[in-house]
């Protein structure tokens, strides 16, 4: 609906706007503060990045989160897209109805709840199986169950709106229903499972409180890390490092956003062109 | 692919399946559980089968050993299967008053919270939905940047504007407004404000997305008729985006009900909700058949919104 909206929607929208960007705008802009004092302005220094690089323990957490989110990520994408082709593609199977509940579910599942029965499953399979023991294996697994689910979300939707005709053009002409599907959809889908990658690999370098229950002694993430610092006030450090991170999820952002915007656009053409 | 299955069998022994025999046969016919199984089993075990050892450990009793809790199930020496169910726990649950105040603690807060996100999420979603296409994606993209940055970061963030020498202070007191700072940290004003501010794009994108499908013919029918546009917003436009305002609703609600960082980090000590709760539980009192109860007790309080949402998202994929 295309229509001009009065000022006050306007105005609302734009405080809204406002209001989710103040504080994270704030925080970017005291990162380079040089005095110690958040509230004080120092002048310009860039000295909080630099301490970061020394940091043992941060750069350590750092290392972990990330090798956590590119594993758990990989993971959940090809589990995720599997379950996405499954719902879209398998009208009646058995068991579809719990895979629908299993893959919306975490979408809702306050984290609190996830990482307590997730870690009192792998306790129990420890006790019974010997395997795993609690660090990056657990905190990899818990990962990949919640990241599989926002995968399958947006796969599943992108998957739903291509054209399925033209996979079957592809078969009538003698391609296998695999290769089908990998030569004339997987193109098409490849937006959504790059932007879902990309999600899910924010997501799990985010979070926080799954993996403080499933991580064990030894193995902390970088928001574990963070939270323990910010527990006990505003400190520059992580200031600096709360920005730079900020700044690399938003980038990551609007890249999968332009891909996802570019596709659409092509495939609109594309489409066009078919008419014409 | 029920489908294919079919046109493959009608073709019979011609297609390349048939003769090449076995294996492709094999794929062609069970080809589907490969791709079915490996999400569904995953899920199984590391989402669901999870609730079961929750619920299994909620009737055990605390126990000072590694892990912290007694057995369930366990085999006597004359070999037989002994089942020790401790309920304990759940009447612990009733008895303490803490864990029935802090649950209606919650549920007040989500839902105060959910609404003050409605409030200021439903004009934003339809100021969206009034731009023009290339304005929409772009607002699109600046509504889910704070959705995609890290959460605890912008908890942390926002700290730093509502602290007693934050940002907003430093401007009253220099402005004049106030003569010294205000107390915003460790209220209950701060919760609030954290949890809006934190889940405020779940509610505004699922309520764009009912209104920019909405029907604008249907607005200018109520106009022609003789309707104010005020009166026409409450007949047509509010009952039409009704599956996007329970669909925001249910995603701001239910996760903020089970909130741990933003009370921790920004509430003061009365600030007691039950993700709190079940935190200090678990990794101050190293409690875990305590926890494992109120965790499955308070799932069982969310399995209501829970099958809402469930409800209309299943509905929404249909249509």
């Amino acid at each position: 609906m295309e229509r001009r909206s009065s000022p006050l929607l306007l105005t609302v929208l734009c405080l809204g706007i406002a209001f989710l960007y103040l504080p994270m705008v704030v925080l970017v802009a005291f990162s380079f503060n040089a005095s110690a004092l958040a509230s004080v302005w120092g002048g310009f220094s860039t000295q909080w990045y630099v301490e970061l690089v020394g940091n043992r323990q941060i750069l350590g957490a750092a290392a972990l989160s990330l090798e956590v989110a590119a594993l758990a990520s990989t993971g959940a994408l090809v589990l995720g897209t599997l379950a996405a082709i499954a719902l879209v593609r398998f009208t009646r199977f058995r068991g579809r109805l719990l895979l629908t509940g299993m893959v919306n579910a975490p979408l809702v599942m306050p984290e609190i709840i996830t990482g307590i029965t997730q870690l009192l499953l792998f306790v129990s399979m420890l006790q019974l199986l010997g395997w795993p023991s609690r660090g990056m294996t657990t905190i990899v697994l818990a990962h990949v169950a919640f990241c599989t689910a926002y995968v399958t979300v947006t796969v599943q939707s992108r998957l739903a709106s291509a054209d399925r005709s033209l996979e079957e053009a592809a078969m009538d002409l003698g391609a296998t229903p695999f290769r089908a599907f990998v030569d004339v959809t997987l193109p098409i889908i490849a937006p959504a499972l790059v932007s879902s990658w990309l999600l899910s690999f924010t997501l799990s370098l985010d979070d926080l409180v799954i993996s403080s229950f499933v991580s064990g002694p030894r193995s902390s993430t970088l928001p574990m890390v963070i939270y323990s610092k910010v527990k006990l006030g505003v400190s520059p450090d992580i200031n600096a490092l709360a920005s730079l991170i900020i700044t690399i999820v938003g980038a990551c952002v609007l890249i999968a956003g332009y891909l996802v915007r570019r596709a659409e656009r092509q495939q609109l053409r594309d489409s066009q062109l078919a008419a014409g | 692919m029920r489908a294919t299955a079919g046109t493959a069998g009608e073709r019979g022994a011609g297609t390349p399946a048939a003769r090449r025999g076995g294996l492709a046969l094999f794929v062609e016919r069970y080809g589907r559980w490969l791709i079915i199984l490996p999400p569904l089993l995953f899920l199984v075990v590391f989402f669901l089968i999870p609730f079961g050892f929750a619920l299994k450990i909620s009737f055990a009793e605390a126990a000072l050993r590694i892990p912290p809790f007694s057995d369930v199930f366990s085999v006597t020496p004359d070999h037989r299967w002994h089942l020790s169910l401790s309920l304990a726990n759940y009447k612990y649950l009733l008895t303490d008053e803490v864990y029935a105040v802090s649950y209606l603690y919650s549920i007040r807060t989500a839902f105060f919270s959910t609404l003050c996100c409605l409030l200021i999420g439903y004009p934003m979603a339809y100021a969206m939905a009034r731009a023009s296409k290339a304005t929409q994606s772009i607002l699109m993209l600046v509504i889910i940047l704070p959705f995609w940055t890290s959460f605890l970061l912008r908890v942390y963030a926002l700290e730093g504007i509502i602290r007693d020498q934050g940002l907003l202070n430093t401007a009253l007191l220099w402005l004049g407004v106030i003569d010294h700072p205000l107390k915003i940290m460790r209220t209950t004003f701060a919760v609030y404000l954290g949890i809006v501010y934190s889940y405020l794009p779940f509610m505004v994108l699922p309520l764009y997305a009912t209104l920019e499908k909405l029907d604008q013919t249907l607005l200018e029918a109520a106009s022609d008729l003789g309707s104010r546009p005020w009166q026409a917003f409450l007949d047509v436009t509010l009952p039409l985006s009704m599956p996007g305002v329970i669909a925001g609703s249910m995603l701001v609600f239910i996760p903020a009900i089970g909130e741990y960082v933003i009370p921790a980090l920004l509430g003061g000590p009365d600030n007691l909700m039950i993700g709190r709760v079940l935190w200090d539980e678990f990794f101050a009192n190293h409690d875990w058949p305590v926890a494992a109860a109120v965790a499955v007790a308070f799932l069982v309080l969310l399995a209501g919104p829970i099958a809402i949402h469930q409800h209309y998202r299943v509905r929404q994929l249909e249509h």
